[in-house]
């Protein structure tokens, strides 16, 4: 989802540093205790953690920017101000997420730093152009929809901050769907053209979208160890099965067709759909998609035009704490 | 080059008359004035309290968890304090 990289193994980082506290940690999570920053916890789950919650924070800011692309150029001002709002929710949910993550022990600076230097990753979603105004319909009903059906387990995540952290951006996440359905919906009660419009974004987007989830089951790794400490509840292809099922019956009320000419609805009433081309997802998480490099040369220039603004925060506060003390002084 | 560290805060919000300030969650941000902005922009944009603190998190001091057993432990054990300790006859009524 947001934290895909972390299915791709980086050597065995699980380590068993105390074999009697590791136990007494595993029976607080197996009792559905939640751990709070101050707790004694495995090496590896902090590692993991932070991983997770940095990417996931990283994902959110990265997310402004294909929406934010079409901010100026809504087709009304309800249209604009919905945009504007959801977009500035992404980068609450950015800040949320850092601040989770921060309390594992890196500062904010390291995490955002390592993202600016290109060596943490973000969801594979947000290197996709948005190239028409029906791509901000498709991503509120798609994108943020996938990010539902993988936000709400984490809401009961063993670690206290990113569990609470996920309530509140959950809170928000359902008018960033609703306002995507409205548009696809008056795009596809609109002229041919603009039903057309809509159908080449679901065209575009769809498969992507399903690359949200990760990789398939059987070559995911650290499922395993997050599975048992609780972080991760569902697997990559429970939660991307969920999101296809629910998603079919909304498409056809839009009229829209899935562009999947294989997926069929199976006994059970599952929609079973085709192989997915994970080429295409591992050249993106490799820095191989169509906007990687924009994305993050946007960052970083972003980061660097605020510096200003920054170091004058920093020194005005630096100047009244030095007058204060010298007024104490007196 | 690394950016340098901007101070953390918390921040507790008071979201209706009555009742109390209630952590939220943090922000960073270099003094106390910028501090409540960014609180004000972070966790109320749906109108999600009437008053904003934002404290130093450096101001805090904390117990320690591993020592939660000598700390509460005393309180857990004097179930005497607690109403359903007492026996009132059923005749008397609600009390
Ligand atoms: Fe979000
Ligand atoms: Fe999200
Ligand atoms: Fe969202």
């Amino acid at each position: 989802m947001y934290t895909q990289a972390l299915n791709s193994s980086d050597g065995d980082d699980r380590f068993i540093e105390d074999a009697d506290r590791a136990a007494a940690f595993q029976a607080r999570i197996d009792d559905d205790e939640r751990i709070e920053p101050n707790d004694w916890m495995p090496a590896a789950y902090r590692k993991t953690l932070t991983r997770q919650i940095s990417q996931h924070a990283h994902s959110e800011i990265v997310g402004m920017l294909p929406e934010g692309n079409w901010i100026t150029r809504a087709p009304s001002l309800r249209r604009k101000a919905a945009l504007l709002a959801k977009v500035q929710d992404e980068c609450g949910h950015g800040l949320y997420l850092y601040a989770a993550a921060e309390t594992l022990g890196s500062s904010r600076e390291e995490l955002v730093d390592a993202m600016l230097a290109g060596k943490a990753k973000y969801s594979s979603i947000f290197n996709y152009p948005t190239l028409t105004w029906a791509d901000i319909g498709t991503i509120g009903w798609l994108v943020d929809g996938a990010a539902i059906m993988n936000q709400i387990p984490l809401c009961r995540c063993s670690y206290g901050p990113y569990a609470r952290a996920m309530i509140r951006v959950c809170k928000e996440e359902s008018f960033h769907q609703r306002q995507g359905f409205e548009i696809m919906l008056t795009l596809c009660r609109g002229t041919d053209e603009q039903k057309a419009m809509a159908q080449n974004s679901l065209d575009r987007w769809w498969w992507p979208v399903l690359m949200m989830f990760g990789p398939p089951d059987q070559v995911s790794q650290h499922s395993d160890t997050s599975t048992k400490w609780k972080i991760k509840r569902f697997s990559n292809d429970e939660l991307r099965q969920k999101f296809v099922d629910a998603t079919v019956p909304q498409a056809q009320f839009l009229g829209l067709t899935i562009p999947d000419p294989g997926m069929k609805q199976d006994a059970e009433g599952h929609w079973r759909y085709s192989e997915i081309d994970w080429t295409e997802f591992k050249q993106v998480l490799a820095g191989n998609g169509p906007c990687n490099r924009d994305r993050l040369a946007a960052r970083r220039k972003a980061h660097d035009e605020g510096a200003w603004v920054r170091d004058a925060a920093a020194a005005y506060a630096e100047k009244r704490a030095r007058r204060s003390m010298a007024q104490a002084a007196e | 080059m690394a950016t340098p560290n901007t101070p953390l805060w918390e921040v507790f919000i008071r979201s209706r008359n009555g009742l109390a300030h209630k952590h939220v969650g943090s922000l960073h941000a270099a003094d106390a004035t910028l501090a409540l902005q960014a609180a004000r922009d972070i966790y109320t944009r749906r109108g999600e309290g009437l008053s904003i603190w934002v404290v130093p998190s450096s101001a805090i001091t904390a117990s320690d968890p591993s020592e939660k057993g000598m700390m509460f432990e005393p309180a857990e054990s004097k179930i005497y304090r607690h109403p359903t300790f007492y026996d009132v006859p059923e005749e008397v009524g609600h009390m």
